[in-house]
Formats: structure tokens, sequence, C-alpha cells
């Protein structure tokens, strides 16, 4: 009995290992009885988590994000100067105490209309990105799992490509300006118009990303195994495709978000966006151009804000992508 | 008539020491808007007219004080020397002897003769053709004298050929391009023979353009310069850099930027800035019909009077909150004076009030208060349930959103909300009659932007105020009348003053006109009277500013300065 006993426990403990150093899991056979084997339990999310805690860039860049968004929206509440308050006396004032951002060409506070610009500028950027991705997740699934989609899908795609995207966002924003002012407010018609016209003109790198990806899992054993059991269409996307394009979307999410506050500082610039008195990241950039040799700080500060926000999400979303791929993590 | 004597003796002192055509070599200057025709009859930006007037001249210019100087004419007309007939119905146009073409022909009175049929031809659509108004013929009585004959008596009857908007063609060169062929005829437009000092020697649209002098022109010393190339593209902030601190070019045209960034740049030393202040005037317009998209295809039409812009008193408020010199100052510098009139210039034309131009928000409060418009729980004042808030739309500019936010701020401080529009400058100055947001159609309470007119009698100019100029459905919206004033006293003395020949008795109605519209009405809000901003290297002499005509009218005169 004991002989055998031994002999099989030395089975376990080599398979155990020759099988660990290939997979790169814990060693340790599954209990015997999962359901009361004890000791804590582990989600994939707290996995995540995990893994990511370990990656360092991204870690920094999510504080730096957070406190970003800490000083945008708990900001106006601890300095309470009005963004667009004109103090014609105070004009161009440097750094000071009441001032200690400085004043801009009118003698408005830099540091009020920096908190202000950054409340405009994330949101903006993480709706539309939401928006595109949305969107462009949802077009790459469909035509890349349903042949017969695909076609007039990619059409449409390319469609979308080729329209020269100044004009349309002109034809956009004339055709619905006044509707959704009207009916939201000039600021947030202004918001919801723009959101939804870089949204609809930004997601098609991540529709053909998507798409690829799908018809290269198309054709892997997982899904035939899981088509050979009869799993209905809806939930192979969801439990089995989804899952495994997540990374590309992130990494798409993260640049979109990116995209979304360069566009929408192009366009105020333009006239488009939102109206004057109602400052943003990219229309504080701008308005301090002209006066560049003079003032550089008014150019660096919202540029500083613009590049590090950016550079945070994209490291947020390496990192996150490297959490999520069940291939990496552990490593 | 003496104060033409006068200007042209001012022209000919302020002309260098006499020097010899062709050797002061190459002219660079730098138009940031590039030209795209040289032709002035199918284009009225300046960007296109500047370049023509150093080829193309007028038969008389206006300058800068806004008497007429001769050109191509030998003598300006007039009822003494009989030029203009007893009852203001014929011009007679005397020219110049022994001008030549740049091809060595002579000019004559049926080139000016066609220069008119040319402009005023069916299916042409010639952009200067309000200057042709009232004309029915134009004879050419022989070789040196042109008769210009109006339907009816014409005030003022000097305007067709008056000034670089409406040079002579030769007519050999352009016999062609009669009627609808003219815009298509590319080699004319974009190379037109002319008596001006220079001639056409390469033409791009769009990017660069060269002159060299002309060899048939009238004066044997002129132009100092042998060449001229002109530079178009890129913006007032890097053309400035390239005369003021790079020195890469002579002149530059139409910087409009802030006092505080161009300063420094005019310290180099490089060169210099020079204003030459017209007729431009940066005013706000306060549509006088409602707005409100309630109304739908109605929306700003005469059926709907403005619900409280049509009331003196919040007119005159909100004139009174607004601290001109303090705008002028800060966005404008050397490029703008505060004024309370849209009629700057000539002084004749003038009335002189300036109560405008001191700030006084206490006064505004007051006003409102008597007038009945109480504050409301949100500041905003407010009377029988309609609140004092407007929308106020300009074009997408610097120095203007600056404006814009001023003024917010100050009208904030009286009780009257504001919401601010930018619209582009292509879209705001548009004509098409389906664009929403075109100055004509005025789809907001309060509207921004410069106008001015181009002959020293602002007649043509006052006409655009009255009933029947204002843009509706029917006309496309096309009417000039964009502020949508209607009073039936203005048009009747509109109508005296299409019948008023003596200048005394025209300067009396203009100015009682123009009250109406600015310092008694408020309706039309001047802010500025701008100049016209350019700069140029320290080296070139001979520049005179004229702010009526275009920024090269006297490249004849400009040489290089030791």
């Amino acid at each position: 009995m004991t002989e055998t006993r031994r002999q099989h426990d030395l089975s376990v403990t080599e398979t155990v290992e020759a099988s660990s150093v290939a997979a790169g899991i814990t060693p340790g056979l599954p209990p015997d009885d999962p359901l009361h084997a004890g000791g804590e339990t582990r989600s994939q999310w707290r996995d995540v988590w995990r893994q990511f805690r370990s990656h360092r860039g991204a870690m920094v860049a999510l504080v730096l994000f957070v406190s970003t968004i800490l000083f945008v929206l708990v900001g106006p509440y601890l300095w309470t100067i009005d963004p667009t308050y004109v103090d014609i006396r105070a004009r161009n004032s440097g750094f000071s105490v009441a001032h200690p951002l400085g004043t801009d060409q009118l003698g408005r506070d830099m540091l009020a209309r920096l908190m202000a610009g950054g409340r405009v500028s994330i949101a903006v950027g993480l709706t539309a990105m939401i928006i595109a991705i949305t969107l462009g997740s949802l077009i790459g699934l469909v035509s890349g799992y349903f042949r017969r989609m695909d076609a007039p899908l990619m059409r449409l795609t390319e469609l979308f490509l080729a329209l020269p995207l100044l004009p349309l966002l002109l034809l956009m924003v004339t055709l619905f300006r006044e509707p959704l002012s009207q009916s939201f407010g000039p600021a947030m018609g202004t918001f919801i118009l723009i959101v939804s016209a870089i949204g609809a003109t930004s997601w098609m790198q991540a529709a053909r990303i998507v798409r690829g990806d799908v018809l290269g899992l198309k054709e892997r054993e997982f899904i035939l195994a899981a088509k050979s059991i009869g799993t209905p269409a809806h939930r192979m996307i969801l439990r089995h495709v989804l899952p495994n394009v997540l990374s590309p979307i992130m990494v798409a999410a993260t640049l979109g978000i990116a995209t979304a506050i360069i566009t929408e500082s192009a366009l105020s610039f333009l006239g488009l966006g939102f109206p004057p008195d109602f400052p943003t990241w990219g229309r504080l950039l701008y308005d301090a151009v002209d006066q560049m040799v003079m003032y550089p700080w008014r150019v660096i500060l919202p540029g500083l804000f613009i590049s590090l926000t950016v550079l945070c999400v994209n490291y947020i979303g390496d990192g996150l992508r490297d959490a999520m791929d069940p291939r990496i993590r552990g490593r | 008539m003496k104060k033409a004597l006068v200007s042209a003796l001012a022209l000919m002192m302020a002309s260098p020491a006499v020097a010899e055509r062709g050797s002061d070599g190459e002219l660079r200057v730098l138009y940031w808007q590039a030209a795209s025709v040289l032709n002035p009859y199918l284009s009225t930006g300046a960007k296109d007219v500047d370049p023509a007037s150093m080829v193309l001249e007028p038969l008389a210019l206006v300058g800068n004080d806004g008497a007429l100087i001769p050109v191509l004419a030998a003598e300006i007309p007039s009822i003494e020397n009989g030029g203009i007939s007893e009852d203001f119905t014929t011009v007679t146009w005397r020219l110049k002897p022994g001008v030549t073409w740049s091809d060595g022909t002579p000019l004559t009175a049926a080139d000016v003769a066609f220069t008119a049929d040319y402009c005023m031809a069916p299916g042409f659509g010639c952009a200067v053709l309000a200057e042709f108004e009232g004309i029915k013929t134009v004879e050419a009585v022989d070789d040196r004298t042109v008769r210009i004959h109006y339907g009816a008596p014409k005030y003022p009857p000097l305007q067709a050929f008056v000034g670089g908007r409406t040079p002579i063609l030769q007519k050999a060169q352009f016999e062609p391009c009669l009627g609808e062929a003219g815009a298509s005829c590319t080699r004319q437009n974009f190379g037109p023979i002319g008596t001006g000092p220079f001639r056409v020697t390469s033409f791009e649209p769009g990017n660069v353009s060269t002159f060299e002098a002309n060899p048939h022109y009238r004066d044997p010393a002129k132009p100092a310069f042998a060449t001229v190339t002109i530079k178009g593209g890129g913006d007032a902030m890097a053309a400035a850099r390239a005369v003021l601190e790079t020195g890469e070019f002579d002149f530059a045209w139409n910087l409009q930027l802030a006092p505080d960034i161009v300063a420094p740049m005019e310290a180099a030393g490089k060169g210099k800035l020079v204003g030459s202040f017209g007729s431009m005037v940066e005013r706000i317009e306060l549509n006088q019909t409602d707005p409100s998209p309630a109304l739908g295809k109605e929306r700003s039409t005469l059926a709907h009077p403005h619900p409280f812009l049509t009331d003196p008193a919040v007119r005159r408020a909100l004139s009174m909150a607004i601290d001109r010199p303090i705008l002028a100052e800060l966005a404008y510098g050397p490029a703008g004076k505060p004024t309370c009139t849209i009629v700057p210039v000539p002084l004749d034309f003038t009335s002189g009030r300036d109560d405008c131009l001191k700030q006084d928000i206490q006064g505004a409060n007051r006003l409102l208060d008597e007038a009945g418009w109480l504050p409301g729980p949100d500041g905003v004042r407010q009377k029988d349930g309609v609140p004092l808030r407007l929308v106020f739309q300009t074009t997408v500019n610097a120095v203007r959103q600056d404006v814009q936010s001023l003024v917010k701020q100050w009208w904030s401080e009286i009780g009257v909300a504001t919401d601010l529009k930018t619209i582009d400058g292509t879209v705001f100055f548009g004509g098409d009659a389906g664009n929403p947001d075109s100055r004509a159609r005025f789809l907001a309470d309060a509207q921004m932007f410069t106008d001015a007119f181009y002959l020293p009698d602002p007649a043509s100019f006052l006409e655009e105020f009255v009933c029947s100029r204002v843009p509706n459905d029917e006309n496309q919206w096309q009417g000039n009348n964009s502020v949508r004033f209607c009073d039936p006293d203005f048009d009747a003395r509109m109508a005296a003053l299409n019948q008023t020949g003596a200048a005394r008795e025209r300067h009396r109605i203009a100015k009682e006109m123009t009250d109406m519209l600015t310092a008694d009405g408020h309706v039309v809000l001047p802010l500025i009277h701008r100049g016209m901003i350019g700069a140029h290297a320290n080296s070139l002499a001979g520049i005179l500013p004229n702010g009526w005509e275009g920024s090269l009218w006297n490249i004849a005169d400009w040489s290089r300065a030791e």
C-alpha cells in the first residue's frame, strides 16, 4: 500500500513539474474537491489587476491620469475664479499668488482655464473614444464573423475612410448645430455634436483591426469545438471571440482618446467646435500660439496637459493589454 | 478741386528724387492671401485688386483725403470745367495725351467705352457692376474724349472708372471676352495688358506672380524697380516675421495681429508698420427682426420684429456698456481707433458725434431700470417674461474672439446674457442662399464684422440700409441690409440724397442718416475705425498710406533708399 501510494505521489509531482514549465502556471494540480479547497478565490479581473500592477509604466501613468482627472474635477471647487472672467488690469501677468499660472491676453486666470478646459477635453476624448470603439468593434466583429456581412460592411468602412473628414464635419455642424443647441443648450449641444462627429468619423481603423483578428480566430480549434457543441452565434461572439480580441481593441481605444482630444482642438480652431468663451485645452493651445515667443508658458501648459494625458492613456492601454492577454500574464 | 490739386502736389512732393527706371532691382512683396486672378472685374478681393493695380489703371484714383487724383484722365470732370453736365446726367472724361499700352499701342476713348460694355454685358456677372449702376451708354466722342450717359440725374456722378476696382482694359485684348466668355478667358484674365508701371511676366494663381517694368510707361524715370515678385500664401503672422524679423521680403500686406505681438517685431529695427485708414469700421449689428428658431422659415424676416432689440433703450444701453478705447488699445493697437460712426471718412460726411467713446455701465443700468427691464433671479434683466439674452456671432479670428469675450463681460455687467458663436469667415461672408450662418441670413441677435465703402461719397453705402435691401426669401437672402433696419423716414432721406447735387446739402443729409443708424438709433454699434496695416522694410521709400485704394496704389513711386 505504502509503496503504491509513494509511486503515485511521485508521478503526480513529475507531471506537475513537467507541465508547469511549459504552461507557466503555478505548480499543483486542481484540488480533488475544488468547492472546499480553501484559500482565496481568484477571479479573472483580480489576475488582470495583479498583472497590471507589475507594469511599472502603467502604474505611473494611472496615478498621473487619476490626478489629472482629480485636478479638473475637484480643482474648480478649490480654485473658484471664473475661467471666463476678464480682468483687463491683470492681463499678461506671470506666475503670482493671485494667478499661480499667470493670466492670458485678456487677464483670464490660466489655472482656472486649464481646469475648465481639461473637463471638456477629457470628456470629449473619453466619450468620442467610447463611441468610436463601440461602433468599430461591432462592425469589425459582425463583418469578421458573418461571411455574408463581410463585403458590404467592409465597403462601408472603405467609404468612410475615403470621405474627406473636414467637409463632412462642416456639413454636420451646419445641419445639426442649431437644432442641437435648441434642445440641449449651446454648450451641451456642441458637446454632443462634436463627440458624435469625431466618433462617427474615427471608428474605421478599429473595425478593420477587429475584423482581421476575428477572421484569424475563426479558424482556431476552440472555436471549432464550441461550434461543434452547438453554441449559438451571439454566445460564440460574446464568450469566445470578443475576449480574445480585447487587446487590439484596447490599444485602438487608447490611441482614439488622443486623436479625439486633438481633433477637438482642430475643430475649435476652425470655429466649428465649442463657443469661444468655452475653454478647452486645444483652444487654449491655439489661442496662445500667436504669443508663443513672448509668453511660452501659455503654450507649454496646455500642451503639457494634452501630451501627458495622451501618454498616460497610451501607457495604461499598454499595461491593460499585457494584463489581459492570458498568454503573457504571469510572466 | 482745390483739394485735388493739394493732394496731387503732396504726391509729387512725396516722390523721392529722380531715379532711373529699373535701377533698383527686384522688389519682393508678400501677400499672405494669394491672388487668384488679375482682373478686378472678376474679383473684388484686395488680394486680386492690389496686384492688378500695378498693371491696370483707372481714369482717377481716390486720394487719402478723399479727393480724386487724375491718373489716365487729363483732369477731374466738374461742373465748372464742363465735365459734368448741369443736370447731372452726363460725365465727360478727357484722357491724358500720349498714353500707350504696354504693347506700344495708344490708349483711346474706345478702350474706356469698351470696358464699360465689358462689365455691363449680360451674362458676364461683373463683380463691380454696382459701380456702373445707372449708366445708359458710354460713348467715345473722339480718340481722347469719352462721355458717360446716365438715364437719370446721378449723384455722385463720378463713380465708374474711379478707383483701382474699375480700371480700363485694352479693347483689342479683351474683345473676345465679352459676355459669358468673360470668366473663361484665362490668358487675358491672368495677363492683362495695361498702362500701369509694370507688366505681367508670369502668373500662377494662388502662388507667385512676377512683373517687370513697363517699357512704355508714361513717366520715363519710373518705376524705380526693374521687377516685382508677389508671393502669396502663409498667414499674417508669418508675413510680419518675413518683413520685420528675417527681412526676406520688402513689403507685407494686411497684418491684423494683436498689438503686443507686432510691437516687439517692429522693435527689431528691420522694418516699419504703416497704417492707412480708409472707411473700414468694425461694427456690431443688432438684429431688428426676431431670429427665434420657433419661427421656422420666417426667422429674421420683417414679419417678426425683435422682442427686445427694437426697444431703443436696450440698444442704447448695449452701446453705452462697451468701452471702445479699451477695445482699440487691447485688440488693435496702431491698426484701430475707437469710433462712433460708420462713416469715419471723409470728414465732410462725418457727423463728429463721439459721446459713445465713454463707457457708462451705471448709466446703462439706470436706463434699463427706467425702461422697465428689471433683473430676474439669475441676474438677467427681463420684462414681461422676455429675458435679455442674446446670441452674438462673428467670424473666426483671434482678435475678434478677444473682443467678443470683452463685450460679453460688459454686457453681463448690465444684466444682459450673451451666448457667443463663431463662424468660419468664408461661410459668414458667403453668398449662398441656403447658408444658415451667413451675414445676410443673420440667424443671431448681434453680429460683428468690418464693412467699408470705396468712393468718398457714402451715398451708395448708406443706400444699403433702405427697407428694400433687407434680405429675405424672395431675393435669395442677398440684400445688404443685414441689420434689417427699416424706417420710412430713412428711406425718404435716401430718396432726397439721390436728388441732391449741392455738396453741403448732401453732407447734411448723409450725416443725419448716419446718426439715425448709429449715434441716435444705436441699430449699428460702431466699434473701431480700422486701418489697413502693412509692413515694409526700412530700405523701401515712397510708400504713402491711402485708405481708399490698395496698398500698392503708388508703386510707381516706390524706390530703394540708401
